[in-house]
């Protein structure tokens, strides 16, 4: 590894990036070992404004470019159908939020502006391939079929566990940070012996990539030579603190000390998203173990809706990233290449309405929960203390029914 | 003391502002101390405890840490060993859970393990405690876990003036202490001053005289306590309300001699029944003045599940006023 050696640049945030980023990383189609591939801005980075060096097949503007190592044959239809997705789990996340701030759910954690991360990744995968989500992946959620007003249960405070996570092999939300990382590793040494060709991704964040769980995971995966895919989107802030705070040397690089390969992606592309994380599950079915992708991405919102974001960064940095929007890029390759018509896009728009009109209703129409249900998952057997409180609390309530008449 | 000057009126602040106020007076009055935690400096704290002070500061006293609660917990003990009095900030006690080994195997045992050598004065404070709709893994009490631990001290300041002035007995102290802050706390308006009755590490406070029975209990649960002991005045049941302060040691003196006046006992946590602080409280009560007890012992605790998401689930699940009410009524009856 390059040995990175940073000014001490204590409060200085975003300035963690100077590093200088070259890469030793394998490329994953052949095994090799080169230069890390590159795609636009290979300079070096010093603060926001400069682009840090990634894999990208689209650039900010909508032009597409070829990339050696990720090759991506795209017909029209996909990469309208990918136009498609994003734009609805973008509006599946603007309702969400809605539904949060009108008191419908308890708290909502938003996507906006990884979009092209959760689905590039999320197409990527195969049906029998298994995710393990944070509570961010909405999109992911989407690509696998998740239907959307099942994420709002937990969220509402309704239900837990809204859907079963072998029919869509997404497993369920988890909120403990990081803690994902290690389940996934597991899910992936028992596909191993299993012997079938599935691959397993673990979704993480930039915050997430300091604990514990993930690094011990990263030992475990190439330890067993696990078939799982570690996806970080780095959307720059775990909450208030930035990424500088995190690490020092691009995350991606990282991989390369625990023995497998690590690539960064502009997460804000789609198409980069998708053939990256189609080659790294490639890699790990066909046996060459786990490898690290790092998606360069922002987080547009909050980190919840309980996080006021004007509090720790500026306007202009959000500026700044609204004009790499994922969606607008996508638009303007189609219609670059003409690719899709104002029919289309209105046919998407109204389709988006309809979604968001649904998961409205399917939101409010989400039963509540009876009180005694609070004893159902405690166990899974019959437990004799838990029989003895529900039984209380059931007589407790029986006494207003009483009451009543 | 700077908080001499006799003020004709009590002052009102809140529990988030003293706790900051005590962390403020204590970075002021020594440079070995500093605040280290995930968004303590920028973000002023998930709960905003410590807002304006990396401004007052600067980012070498309070310090935003990258999101491994075993790593800063490990390195406050360092710091601590070597001279310093960190204040390390564990954003709730669920993820506290992630550094139990540094506190356990570490903060707990070094001055044994090292034949007296390796002091730990270690502040590890944090919020705890259910009834804000934040769900199974973020509403944990286990306060009573870390009061099992030989080798630290365990605070629950419960009233606005304790969350003054416990920074400063805790800093003062030799040892690791933990200071558990209940989230639903924050917001609590009062006096700041502790008038008569600053924090005595160990010492009780009684919050409420009553001569018919006695209620135990400590934090997030105090102020539904003293709810509880006012709606039994009106039934004619004279409750006199106990706040631990100190949940490792326990005053025992305290309890016992209130129990021996009231003969009946309420204990009330808002942890799980089994294996709790309040089962180590009957029991003390039970060995120490069983004879002076008309009634068993009772003790208001949450259901024994995960504590749930959705409010009215939330609230049935932790312990409420009713419920003491009805407990007191019961020991009495």
């Amino acid at each position: 590894m390059t040995p990175v050696v940073l000014a001490n640049d204590e409060g200085d945030r975003m300035t963690g990036r100077r590093a200088v980023e070259k890469s030793t990383t394998p490329n994953p189609a052949s095994g090799s070992t080169k230069r890390a591939p590159q795609g636009r801005g290979t300079r070096r980075t010093t603060g926001l404004k400069d682009e840090p060096e990634f894999i990208q097949l689209l650039t900010p503007t909508g032009e597409r470019i070829d990339h050696p190592d990720y090759p991506l044959e795209l017909s029209p239809e996909e990469a309208r159908s990918l136009y498609r997705d994003m734009v609805l789990v973008r509006r599946v996340d603007a309702e969400g939020t809605a539904l949060q701030r009108q008191g419908e759910l308890g708290l909502w954690a938003s996507l906006l502006g990884q979009e092209a991360a959760q689905i590039g990744s999320g197409r990527a995968m195969r049906p029998d391939d298994f995710a393990f989500p944070t509570y961010r992946e909405h999109g992911v959620a989407w690509c696998k079929g998740v239907p959307p007003v099942n994420l709002l249960g937990m969220f509402r405070g309704v239900n837990n566990g809204g859907w079963d996570p072998n029919e869509n092999n997404f497993n369920l939300y988890t909120i403990v940070i990081g803690s994902q990382a290690l389940h996934a590793v597991g899910y992936a040494m028992g596909v191993q012996r299993d012997g079938g060709d599935s691959a397993v991704i673990a979704y993480f964040g930039d915050g997430a990539s300091s604990q514990g769980d993930v690094l011990e995971s990263f030992v475990f995966g190439a330890s067993y030579n696990a078939p799982v895919v570690f996806f970080c989107q780095n959307n720059q802030w775990a909450i208030s603190e930035p990424t500088s705070r995190q690490f020092r040397v691009p995350l991606y690089q990282r991989a390369a000390g625990f023995g497998f390969p690590g690539v960064r992606v502009d997460g804000n592309d789609v198409l980069a998203c998708l053939a990256v994380t189609r080659a790294a599950l490639e890699h790990a079915r066909s046996g060459q173990g786990p490898m690290l992708i790092e998606a360069f991405t922002y987080r547009m919102g909050a980190h919840t809706t309980s996080d006021d974001p004007t509090r720790y960064r500026s306007s202009d940095e959000v500026e700044s990233w609204r004009a790499k929007d994922p969606i607008v890029r996508l638009k303007a390759y189609l219609d670059r290449e003409a690719l899709a018509d104002e029919t289309f896009y209105k046919t998407v728009d109204d389709e988006a309405d309809e979604l968001a009109a649904q998961i409205r209703s399917g939101c409010l129409a989400l039963p509540d929960p009876d009180p005694l249900s609070m004893f159902e998952h405690s166990y899974a057997a019959p437990h004799a203390q838990v029989a003895e409180e529900r039984a209380f609390l059931a007589d407790y309530l029986a006494g207003f029914a009483e009451e009543e008449h | 003391m700077t908080a001499g000057s006799a003020a004709t009126k009590p002052q009102q602040t809140t529990y988030r502002e003293a706790m900051r106020e005590a962390m403020r007076e204590a970075l002021r009055a020594d440079e070995r101390v500093f605040l280290m935690g995930e968004d303590v400096g920028r973000y002023g704290g998930c709960f905003g405890v410590s807002l304006g002070l990396l401004e007052e500061f600067g980012p070498e006293r309070i310090r935003d840490t990258p999101l491994s609660e075993s790593a800063f917990v490990g390195a406050g003990i360092g710091a601590a060993v070597a001279g310093m009095r960190p204040i390390v900030e564990i954003m709730t006690v669920n993820f506290s859970l992630l550094a139990l080994d540094q506190i356990l195997n570490n903060a707990a045992t070094l001055l044994h393990m090292s034949g007296g050598q390796l002091a730990v004065p270690l502040v590890i404070r944090m919020t705890t405690g259910a009834g804000r709709q934040v769900a199974a893994q973020h509403s944990h009490s286990l306060e009573g876990w870390y009061a099992h631990i030989p080798g630290i001290r365990v605070l629950a300041p419960a009233t606005v003036a304790d969350a003054r002035t416990v920074l400063a007995a805790a800093l003062a102290d030799p040892d690791p202490v933990l200071i558990f802050e209940h989230g639903s706390l924050y917001n609590l308006s009062g006096d700041p001053d502790p008038g008569a009755d600053p924090v005595d590490l160990g010492r009780a406070a009684i919050r409420r005289p009553g001569t018919d029975a006695t209620i135990v209990t400590f934090g997030g649960c105090l102020p539904k306590a003293l709810e509880a002991a006012e709606e039994l005045a009106r039934l004619d049941v004279s409750a006199e309300v106990i706040d631990l302060r100190s949940l490792r040691p326990l005053d025992d003196a305290a309890i016992m001699s209130s129990v021996a006046r009231t003969h009946h006992a309420v204990v009330v946590d808002e942890a799980w029944r089994t294996g709790s602080l309040a089962a180590e409280i009957s029991a003390r009560i039970t060995e120490q003045v069983f004879y002076e007890l008309d009634a068993p012992v009772e003790r208001v605790c949450s259901a024994e599940v995960p504590i749930p998401y959705a409010r009215q689930l939330e609230e049935a699940a932790l312990p409420q006023t009713a419920d003491i009410v009805a407990a007191v009524q019961k020991a009495v009856s």
